[in-house]
C-alpha cells in the first residue's frame, strides 16, 4: 500500500476557537481498516487524538465517523476502498450532533429523542403460562428482525438530510426502533406509540432521501421502517396528521384528474387553518414562477387519466 | 458529590441486570467507561443456555448415551434437557474446580432468567412452534443455547438497556466515568473515586454498596477476541484494596479468532456443522475428540489446533494457522444463523466462505478467573469467606466459580445474567438494613497519585510499546500451552514492564476525553494482574481445562495430566508489596465426584 494523507478533524474545546483539519501521512499494513489507522496516530504519532472504540468487529456502535463526508464504522472500513484518488482520506466526527472533542460527538440529543419513542416492549397480556415465553411464529420475528439489529451507532442520524433541517424530526434511528417495537406481536401499545409518532417531528417529517438506508453499517434500513410505520399508522386510520393527509390527498387527486394539483394539496393537507396556509405562501410562489402551479388556468384532467385510475385501482388492490 | 444506595460499576448484562434488581427498593446508579450498549456484552454472539428443552425430543434423545458413570442421574431425567444435565455439563466442563452450588444456582435459575428476558421483548429466534430457538453448543450434552441469530449478546444488552430507558427515573447512568478506586475502610465499603473522561474531573461517589461488573481481561492477550475495553479494570482496583484474585491462570481461548486479528468467529458456526482442517487439508479433530469432533469444547479444540500446528500441520506460508471451513453449509443457514459472521468474514478479511477457507487461530477469550464471592455476589477476602462488607461483584469480572477451569460456551452470557441478578438482589437487601458509612479525608488520595503520575511523568517509556510487548509475552509464553521456563521468562517481562511503567510518558495533558491517560491507567491494571496469571500457572502444576503445562500433558493422546490429589482447589493471589502471594481455597464438590474429563 502507497502513503496515505488522513486528514484528521481536530478539535479541543480547552484550547481551541474552531476546529481544524491535522494531516498525518503514514503507509497503512495491508489489509488496515480506518480504525487500525487512527490507532496508529494515536499509538506511534501523536496520542492527544481523541476517538471511541471499543469491539473492533462492528457490533458496539462506538465508531461511527464521517469518512470522506459520509458517516460509517471506520471499524470495519478498508482503508484500501475509501483512499481518494490524490492520495488523502478525510475523517470528520459524526454529523448533526455536537462535538466534543476532535472525532467524538455529543450524543445526548440521541438519546433523548431515542427514549421520546418509548424504546421498549409493552406487553398488554400475560403470556401464555407463569413458566413460559410469549409464543411468536418464526413470520411474526421476522418483521422487525433486521431493524432489531441496530447498534445505535448514530450514522444514519449523522446523515440524515431531514435533521439538518429540522432540528425536532426524530431521526431515522429513534424512528426505526419505534417500529421495531410496533411491529412486535408482544406488544399491546401500538396504537398509543403511533398516534404519538405522527406529530410534528415524527414518522410524516422524513423526506425519503434514502440516505440513512445507503448509510446504516447494519440491516436496519431506517427509512423502510419508517415508510412501514407509516402505513400502520394509516391502517390503523391515524389519518388526522399532516403528513397523512397530505397521503391521502396526493393519492386523491392524482386518483382524479391523473396528474397533481398543487394548488389543491396544501390545503387539504394542513386542512382550512389561514395561519398555516399563509405560511406556505413562500413555497407557493416560488411554485408559481417555476411553472409548477398556474394559477389561471381552471383545474383539468391529463389525458390517459383512465389509464391513471386503473393503475391506481391495481395498486390498491395489490396492498 | 453523588450518592447512592447502591452503585453498579458496568453496563454490561451483569451490570445492567443487578440495576434492574436495585432499582426495585433503592436509588441506584451505573457507572461505566462506555455507553451501555457499547458494553462488551453486546459482542456475544452464540447463545444463551438455559434448559428449557424447546428443541424437538428427537435432537435431544441422543444425549443419553453420553452420560459419564460420575454422573449422578436418575433416569428419568435422561429423555431430554433438564437443570441436572445442564448442572452436571458445567462441573464436567470446568474439570471439576467447579464450586457445585453455583453451578448449581446458576443452572436452575437459568430458565426463569430467560424468560425474564423474552418478557422485557428480547428478540430471540423462534422455533416454528413459537418458542424460543435453541441450538447445540460445544460441552453441552443438550441443544440448549437460546440464541438470536448469531448476535445474542446484542439482542440481550439492548433489551437490558430498553428497560434501563424505561426506568430512566430510577436508575442514573453516569456514561464515560472510569472508576480509578474503591474506599474502603475496615473491612466497609464506602464509595467509589471515578474520573470522569467528559470533565476530567475525580468525583467521589458516596454508597452504601457497590457492585463491580466491569468485565473481563483479554486485552493483556495479543490475540484476543475481546474488545478494547476488556482491561480488568474492576480486577485489578480489588486487587490493589487487598481482595484476592481467584483461579487466574485459567484463561480460555477461544479456538476460532480470526488469524493475526483475534475477531472471534462464533462457535455457532462448528455448532451448525463446519468443519476444521489443517494445513494438509484434513479434518483432524478424530485425533483428539473422536465423539464430539468439531462440536468439542474449546480448550480441547484450541490446543488441538495448537498441537496440529506444533507438529507442522498448520496452514500459510508460516504454517501457523488453521482453517475453518463453511463451505459446506447451505447458504440460506448461514444467512439466517450466521449472518454476522460471513459479514465479517467479508469485511475484515476479504474471504468468500462459500468458496475459500476461513484462517483461523486460538485467541484469549474469556477470563475464568476474578474477584472471588459467595452464591450472592459478596466478594471475600479468603477461604474462610471473610466479607468486604458493602462490596459485591457479577459476571466475568468475579469468580463465583461457576466455569472452574473451563467455561462452556454460552454459559457466561447466563453466569453474568444470574450473577447480576443475585448480586443485584443481595446489593438492595444490604442497602436498605445498612447506614452510609462515613468517608475518610483521604479518600481520593491515592487516585489523585495515580493520575498526576501519570501526567507529570516526563519519563520515555511509551503506553503502546510498554502493553504490545505484555500482550506478546503473555501470548506466547503464558498461552494455550505453559511451561515453567517459559512463564518464568513471562514473570520477568511482567516485572520489568511494571518497572518501566513508573516512567511513562504521555503527551496529551488536557481534561476533556483524554484517551491517552485512560489508557495509561488502563495499562498500569493491566500490568498488576498479569502478574498473578502468570504467578497461578506457574504454581500450579498440573493441566486442567484451560490451565495446560507442557510437562504435564501427554503430546501422544493429546490428554492433560490433572492431579486431583494436589491440585484440586482454587488459587486466591494476593498483593503482596512488590509481589504475589499465594494461598488456596477448597473447591465445593457435592454432588458430581470428579472424573476423567472426555468427549
Ligand atoms: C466476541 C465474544 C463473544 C462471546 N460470545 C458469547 C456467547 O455467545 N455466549 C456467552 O454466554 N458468552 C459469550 N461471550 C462472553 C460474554 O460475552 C461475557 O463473558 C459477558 O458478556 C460479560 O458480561 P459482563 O456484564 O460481566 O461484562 P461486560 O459486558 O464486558 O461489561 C463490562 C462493563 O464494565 C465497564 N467497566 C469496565 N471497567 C470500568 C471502569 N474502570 N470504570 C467504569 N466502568 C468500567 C464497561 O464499561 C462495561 O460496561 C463472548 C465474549 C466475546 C469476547
Ligand atoms: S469499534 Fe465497535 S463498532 Fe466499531
Amino acid at each position: 500500500m502507497a502513503d496515505i494523507r488522513f486528514q484528521v478533524h481536530r478539535f479541543n474545546p480547552e484550547t481551541d476557537e474552531k476546529p481544524y483539519y491535522q494531516e498525518y501521512q503514514f503507509t497503512p499494513l495491508e489489509g488496515s481498516t480506518v480504525l487500525d489507522c487512527l490507532n496508529y496516530i494515536k499509538w506511534h504519532l501523536d496520542d492527544t487524538l481523541a476517538y471511541r472504540m471499543s469491539c473492533r468487529s462492528a457490533i458496539c456502535g462506538s465508531c461511527a465517523m464521517r469518512v470522506n463526508g459520509h458517516a460509517k464504522l471506520v471499524c470495519q472500513t478498508q482503508v484500501k476502498n475509501v483512499v481518494r484518488p490524490d492520495g488523502t482520506v478525510r475523517i470528520d466526527p459524526v454529523g448533526n450532533m455536537p462535538v466534543l472533542k476532535d472525532l467524538i460527538a455529543d450524543m445526548h440529543g440521541f438519546w433523548t429523542k431515542m427514549q421520546a419513542v418509548k424504546p421498549y416492549l409493552m406487553p398488554t397480556q400475560p403470556p401464555p403460562s407463569a413458566n413460559q415465553e410469549y409464543l411468536q411464529l418464526p413470520e411474526a420475528f421476522r418483521l422487525f428482525e433486521e431493524e432489531a439489529t441496530c447498534i445505535m451507532c448514530g450514522a444514519c442520524v449523522s446523515d440524515c438530510t431531514s435533521l439538518e433541517s429540522d432540528k425536532q424530526f426524530l431521526g431515522p434511528a429513534a424512528l426505526a426502533k419505534a417500529y421495531r417495537f410496533s411491529a412486535d406481536t408482544r406488544d399491546g401499545r401500538r396504537h398509543e406509540r403511533l398516534e404519538e409518532l405522527i406529530e410534528r417531528g415524527g414518522m410524516w417529517d422524513c423526506v425519503r432521501c434514502n440516505e440513512c438506508v445507503q448509510t446504516c453499517p447494519k440491516t436496519v434500513a431506517p427509512m423502510e421502517a419508517i415508510l412501514k410505520l407509516r402505513q400502520m399508522a394509516l391502517k390503523e386510520r391515524l389519518t388526522d396528521s399532516i403528513g397523512a393527509r397530505h397521503v391521502t390527498v396526493f393519492t386523491d387527486i392524482v386518483g382524479r384528474r391523473g396528474i397533481l394539483d398543487e394548488r389543491e394539496l396544501p390545503v387539504r393537507s394542513l386542512g382550512f387553518n389561514p395561519v398555516k396556509l399563509l405560511g406556505m405562501a413562500p413555497v407557493a410562489l416560488q411554485s408559481v414562477l417555476k411553472g409548477k402551479i398556474r394559477p389561471l388556468e381552471p383545474p383539468h384532467k391529463v389525458k390517459g387519466v383512465e389509464d391513471v385510475q386503473r393503475i391506481h385501482r391495481e395498486m390498491e388492490d395489490g396492498s | 458529590m453523588p450518592t447512592h444506595d447502591v452503585v453498579i460499576v458496568g453496563s454490561g448484562l451483569a451490570g445492567m441486570r443487578a440495576a434492574l434488581e436495585v432499582c426495585q427498593g433503592a436509588s441506584v446508579a451505573i457507572v461505566s467507561k462506555v455507553h451501555p450498549v457499547r458494553s462488551h456484552s453486546g459482542a456475544a454472539q452464540g447463545g444463551i443456555a438455559a434448559a428449557l428443552g424447546n428443541m424437538p425430543p428427537e435432537r435431544t434423545a441422543k444425549i443419553q448415551a453420553r452420560i459419564e458413570n460420575g454422573a449422578v442421574l436418575p433416569d428419568e431425567e435422561l429423555n431430554e434437557d433438564s437443570i441436572l444435565l445442564h448442572w452436571f455439563d458445567i462441573c464436567k466442563g470446568g474439570d471439576y474446580l467447579v464450586d457445585q452450588d453455583a453451578a448449581q444456582m446458576t443452572a436452575e435459575n437459568a430458565p426463569t432468567l430467560i424468560y425474564q428476558y423474552e418478557r422485557w421483548g428480547a428478540a430471540f429466534s423462534r422455533l416454528p412452534n413459537g418458542k424460543i430457538a435453541q441450538r447445540p453448543f460445544g460441552g453441552h450434552q443438550a441443544p440448549r443455547a437460546c440464541y438470536a441469530a448469531d448476535r445474542t449478546g446484542h439482542a440481550l444488552l439492548h433489551c437490558l438497556w430498553e428497560q434501563v430507558m424505561k426506568r430512566s427515573d430510577q436508575v442514573t447512568v453516569y456514561s464515560e466515568w472510569i472508576v480509578l478506586d474503591l474506599i474502603i475502610r475496615d473491612n466497609i465499603c464506602r464509595g467509589l473515586v471515578v474520573w470522569d473522561l467528559n470533565t476530567g474531573r475525580l468525583e467521589t461517589v458516596h454508597t452504601k454498596a457497590v457492585i463491580f461488573a466491569t468485565g473481563g481481561y483479554g486485552r493483556a492477550f495479543s490475540i484476543t477476541t475481546n474488545a478494547f475495553a476488556n482491561t480488568g479494570d474492576g480486577i485489578a482496583i480489588a486487587y490493589r484494596n487487598g481482595v484476592p484474585l481467584m483461579d487466574m491462570e485459567f484463561v480460555q481461548f477461544h479456538p476460532t479468532g480470526l488469524y493475526r486479528l483475534g475477531i472471534l468467529l462464533s462457535e455457532g458456526a462448528r455448532g451448525e456443522g463446519a468443519y476444521l482442517i489443517n494445513g494438509e487439508g484434513e479434518r483432524f479433530m478424530h485425533r483428539y475428540a473422536p465423539t464430539l469432533l468439531e462440536k468439542g469444547p474449546r480448550d480441547i479444540v484450541a490446543r488441538a489446533e495448537m498441537m496440529e500446528i506444533m507438529e507442522g500441520r498448520g496452514g500459510g506460508p508460516k504454517k501457523d494457522y488453521i482453517y475453518l471451513d463453511l463451505r459446506h453449509l447451505p447458504a440460506e443457514l448461514v444467512r439466517t444463523r450466521l449472518p454476522q459472521i460471513s459479514d465479517l468474514v467479508t469485511k475484515f478479511v476479504g474471504i468468500d466462505w462459500s468458496k475459500e477457507l476461513i484462517p483461523i487461530q486460538p485467541a484469549a477469550h474469556y477470563s475464568m478467573g476474578g474477584i472471588p464471592t459467595t452464591l450472592q455476589g459478596e466478594v471475600i477476602l479468603d477461604a474462610q469467606e471473610t466479607l468486604v462488607k458493602g462490596l459485591y461483584a457479577a459476571g466475568e469480572c468475579s469468580c463465583v466459580s461457576v466455569h472452574g477451569a473451563n467455561r462452556l460456551g454460552v454459559n457466561s452470557l447466563l453466569e453474568a445474567t444470574v450473577t447480576g441478578w443475585a448480586a443485584g438482589r443481595a446489593a438492595l437487601a444490604h442497602s436498605q438494613q445498612a447506614e452510609l458509612a462515613p468517608l475518610p479525608a483521604d479518600a481520593t488520595a491515592s487516585a489523585e497519585a495515580e493520575v498526576k503520575g501519570i501526567l507529570e511523568n516526563e519519563g520515555t517509556e511509551s503506553v503502546a510499546d510498554l502493553r504490545k510487548t505484555l500482550q506478546e509475552a503473555m501470548t506466547e509464553k503464558c498461552g494455550v500451552f505453559r511451561d515453567a521456563d517459559h512463564l518464568k521468562q513471562c514473570l520477568e517481562t511482567v516485572k520489568d514492564l511494571q518497572h518501566r511503567f513508573h516512567n511513562v510518558h504521555i503527551r496529551d495533558k488536557g481534561q476533556v476525553f483524554n484517551t491517552a491517560l485512560q489508557e495509561a491507567i488502563e495499562l498500569g491494571h493491566m500490568l498488576d494482574f498479569a502478574e498473578t496469571i502468570v504467578e497461578g500457572a506457574l504454581a500450579r502444576q498440573e493441566s486442567r481445562g484451560a490451565h495446560a503445562r507442557l510437562e504435564y500433558f501427554d503430546l501422544k493422546t493429546a490428554a492433560g495430566v490433572r492431579d486431583d490429589e494436589n491440585w484440586l482447589k482454587h488459587t486466591l493471589a494476593y498483593r503482596d508489596g512488590d509481589g504475589v502471594r499465594l494461598d488456596y481455597k477448597p473447591v465445593r464438590i457435592f454432588k458430581f465426584k470428579p472424573i476423567a474429563r472426555k468427549y
